[in-house]
């Protein structure tokens, strides 16, 4: 039996079209469903975004505009239908792409692709169907002994085992694009973050369904009891991990766009790979940053699988924090941009849509979402922020100004290249990175303000109207929520505009044919004039190694401020 | 480009730029001294979480408060009563749906051991404004050693989502100063 057969791809005729504007072989197949992801993931991206808003308009003081029992309920598909739900489809997509299209290669057993989309498509709209039916509103965390309705949990396992699909194929496909030597040596950057994603998200759904399959059964009834110390550390194996397969999934697609708009290419190879692999292979155990104020687990235990002694996971995004922008930098230098320290940033394409979400994704997430995570997850300094809306704050900076936004901008590279089609309203498609990264940095650093001022996260009343024994916030605070909710519609703007462009242009947008010139164009053939090592061998990026020193500086000083503030607290052992 | 297979077959054995081995050396260091750092806090830190914990019935932890609340309540405060236990003590607080229980009073300097648990859901402690915050469960009772550093009225709210009324769910804890204690003590006795 050869790899085909157990593969099951045998005799399949692939029909493969030429990309006119990368050369690439685009395989039918893998173009249909890429197409079916992506447009699942900005169905729930519009359905889990109108949640946010609601949800951001309700924790505005003055607005306060659903009721408590809405309110539990909206939040807890706002987390299903974004976090899982968008991300997921969308990271589907960008495993396809990576491994079909990048590689010139046909997707292995698209027939099978086909039934883990449904999988996932069913899944998530039987967990939307049951929170919206009111009972199950548990927050997507769903710890026990708070239980759900049994579709909640049946809905999420139809997802990951849908989504555990997808990664097969993806494997198998790099398979079949090695046996039959669509490419040669070895592959392409993007496609090996992409790997380091998709081996990641083996160990995610593994131990997504060692939690949520037994948390089924309970509320069905079959098991009587979850301890729910023990299902937090297993659930955050999975909450956590997927985290960084989100990681992984955004920095290659950085990667991606700044080959793409302006011809960049790795500095080395060797060491943006290295950065990879520390993401697999540093995943934090069992996610304990996650536990820091859970009672009875040893401090020594903590502090190891926090950090593994050096933060290395943290080190490899520190990494593509200098690669990334190097990469382009130097790129932008062998393009001509070569006066003064900045010339080639001011120079970037900052018109273009893609490059737009890509570079601002660049920046939140390293200046506003990794920096609060490293202090949010070092073992005293979470005593401080544990559970108050700080940390939602730190997360729309990773996950919605960081991975959303990448993929936004992401977008505007799969519209014309893999739909076909010209992007509509070019205007507004250029201002939505903007407006969308503007309201997301927002949030994120308003909800971070608000959770250093002791404001609860999840919470319907930070005025306590009901509560027996009164307390108050203070006025800061409630400022902090006012300015989040306006910057809650700011964002919200951004993420409608996207939604219209995407659609309007999947729908309408002007067919693309041979030797049509894109609204928004591709870099031409920059990596002709690279150097045979990496690009800096004749270069100098002076730009970058300040942008690098300034998020070192902000870094080290936000860590430093928050110690001070632990060392005022009351005292506790 | 990133997007193509690396233009040398070895890449591997391409030289690392110099920037990038400074960064990574850079980054290297850092994460070593913060995880030192993390170390020497217990050394000299004052706010440490405490690891103490036992596995407990809920029902008996209910117990052991409600006779700790009788023992020491020395006045009620919306029908709850307000404990004020002996430095040095142990104090008991319980979470359920919604509310801590009971409200408590303590001396400003003085160190107890608070004893957290719930009966119920999960809950989350979180001490305002002082902004100290720790996950409650049920069925492990989690001790920690408490010095309040400043006196004054302080809330607690429930900031771990448990249920409808998780917004209703409040504390209280009352800090005195030691003197403003002993004048209290003393009018108490003349009359
Ligand atoms: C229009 C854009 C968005 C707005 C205005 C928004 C706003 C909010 C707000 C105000 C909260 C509630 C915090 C709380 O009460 O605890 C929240 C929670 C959350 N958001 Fe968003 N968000 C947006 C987009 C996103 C996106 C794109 C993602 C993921 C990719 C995301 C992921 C989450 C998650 C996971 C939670 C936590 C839910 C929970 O506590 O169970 N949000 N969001
Ligand atoms: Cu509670
Ligand atoms: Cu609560």
């Amino acid at each position: 039996m050869t790899a085909e057969t157990v593969i099951g791809a045998v005799g399949r005729q692939a029909e493969f079209r030429t990309c006119q504007y990368t050369g690439l072989k685009v395989d039918a197949g893998a173009q249909a469903l890429i197409k079916a992801n992506a447009v699942a993931a900005v169905v729930f991206l519009a359905i889990g975004g109108l949640m946010g808003l609601l949800v951001a308009l309700t924790r505005w003081p003055a607005v306060h505009l659903l009721p408590a029992d809405w309110f539990y309920l909206i939040l807890t598909g706002h987390g299903a239908n974004v976090l899982l739900f968008w991300i997921i489809f969308f990271e589907i997509a960008v495993l396809y792409f990576a491994s079909a299209v990048l590689l010139n290669c046909r997707l292995a057993t698209p027939k099978l692709a086909w039934l883990g989309f449904v999988l996932m498509v069913v899944g998530a709209l039987m967990t939307n169907v049951t929170v919206l039916q009111g009972d199950s509103s548990v927050m997507f965390t769903s710890y026990p002994p708070m239980q759900a309705k049994p579709n909640f949990y049946l809905g999420l396992v139809l997802f990951a085992v849908g989504a555990l699909i997808g990664c097969g194929i993806f494997f198998a496909t790099l398979v079949i694009a090695k046996e039959e030597g669509t490419y040669e040596g070895s592959m392409p950057l993007v496609t090996f973050g992409a790997l380091t994603a998709a081996i990641i998200a083996v160990f995610t759904i593994a131990s997504g369904a060692i939690i949520l399959v037994p948390a089924w059964l309970w509320s069905l009834g079959l098991i009587s009891d979850l301890d729910p110390l023990m299902y937090k550390v297993v659930w955050w194996a999975m909450g956590h991990s997927s985290q960084q397969i989100n990681v992984s999934a955004h920095v290659s697609l950085w990667y991606l766009t700044g080959a793409l708009l302006v011809g960049a290419k790795p500095l080395s190879e060797k060491v943006s790979r290295t950065a990879f692999l520390m993401y697999i292979l540093f995943l934090q155990l069992a996610s304990a940053h996650h536990l820091l104020a859970e009672p009875g687990l040893d401090a020594s235990w903590k502090i190891v699988n926090t950090s593994y002694m050096m933060y290395l996971a943290v080190m490899g995004s520190m990494i593509h924090g200098l690669t990334v922008p190097g990469s382009i930098e130097a790129a932008q230098r062998r393009n001509g941009f070569n006066r003064g320290v900045f010339e080639w940033l001011r120079k970037a394409p900052w018109g273009h849509p893609a490059f737009a979400g890509m570079f601002l994704s660049l920046i939140f997430f390293g200046f506003i979402g990794g920096i609060s995570g490293v202090v949010l997850g070092t073992e005293q300094l979470n005593v401080l922020m544990h559970n108050t809306i700080y940390v939602p704050g730190h997360f729309h900076g990773t996950v919605v100004a960081g991975t959303t936004l990448a993929f936004m901008g992401a977008t505007y590279l799969v519209l014309p290249l893999i739909f076909q089609r010209e992007i509509i309203w070019p205007k507004l498609a250029k201002i939505q990175p903007y407006l969308f990264g503007v309201g997301a940095a927002g949030i994120s650093l308003f909800m971070m303000g608000a959770g250093t001022l002791g404001v609860a996260r999840r919470h319907w009343d930070i005025t306590f109207t009901d509560a027996n024994l009164s307390f108050a916030y203070s006025a800061g605070a409630f400022l902090m929520m006012g300015l989040n909710g306006i910057f809650a519609v700011i964002a919200a703007l951004g993420g409608i505009t996207y939604v219209l462009v995407v659609v309007g242009t999947v729908l309408f947008g002007e067919k693309i044919k041979g030797g049509h010139k894109l609204t928004f164009p591709l870099h031409s053939g920059g990596g002709a004039t690279a150097s045979h090592y990496g690009s800096e061998g004749t270069i100098k990026l002076p730009g970058t190694i300040i942008l690098v020193a300034i998020f070192f500086v902000c870094f080290v000083l936000y860590y430093f401020i928050n110690w001070k503030y632990l060392s005022e607290l009351w005292l506790f052992r | 480009m990133a997007a193509t297979p690396p233009e040398q077959r070895i890449w591997w054995n391409e030289p690392i730029e110099r920037v990038e081995l400074v960064w990574i050396f850079i980054a290297f260091l850092w994460g070593l001294f913060m995880f030192c750092f993390m170390i020497a806090w217990h050394f000299i830190g004052q706010q440490n979480l405490s690891k103490e914990a036992y596995r407990i019935v809920p029902s008996a932890y209910e117990q052991k408060v409600e006779k700790f609340a009788k023992q020491f309540q020395v006045r009620e405060e919306q029908g709850i009563p307000v404990v004020k236990p002996k430095p040095g003590e142990d104090v008991y607080l319980l979470a359920r749906l919604w509310q801590w229980w009971p409200v408590l009073e303590l001396e400003k300097g003085q160190s107890y051991r608070i004893h957290l648990s719930s009966i119920d859901w999960m809950h989350g402690f979180s001490l305002q404004p002082t902004n100290i915050n720790i996950s409650v469960y049920p069925g492990y009772e989690h001790i920690i050693s408490l010095t309040p550093t400043e006196s004054g009225q302080f809330g607690i709210v429930c900031n771990e989502f448990c249920g409808i009324g998780h917004h209703t769910m409040t504390g209280k804890i009352y800090v005195t100063d030691k003197k403003q204690a002993e004048a209290g003590q003393r009018l108490a006795e003349q009359r």
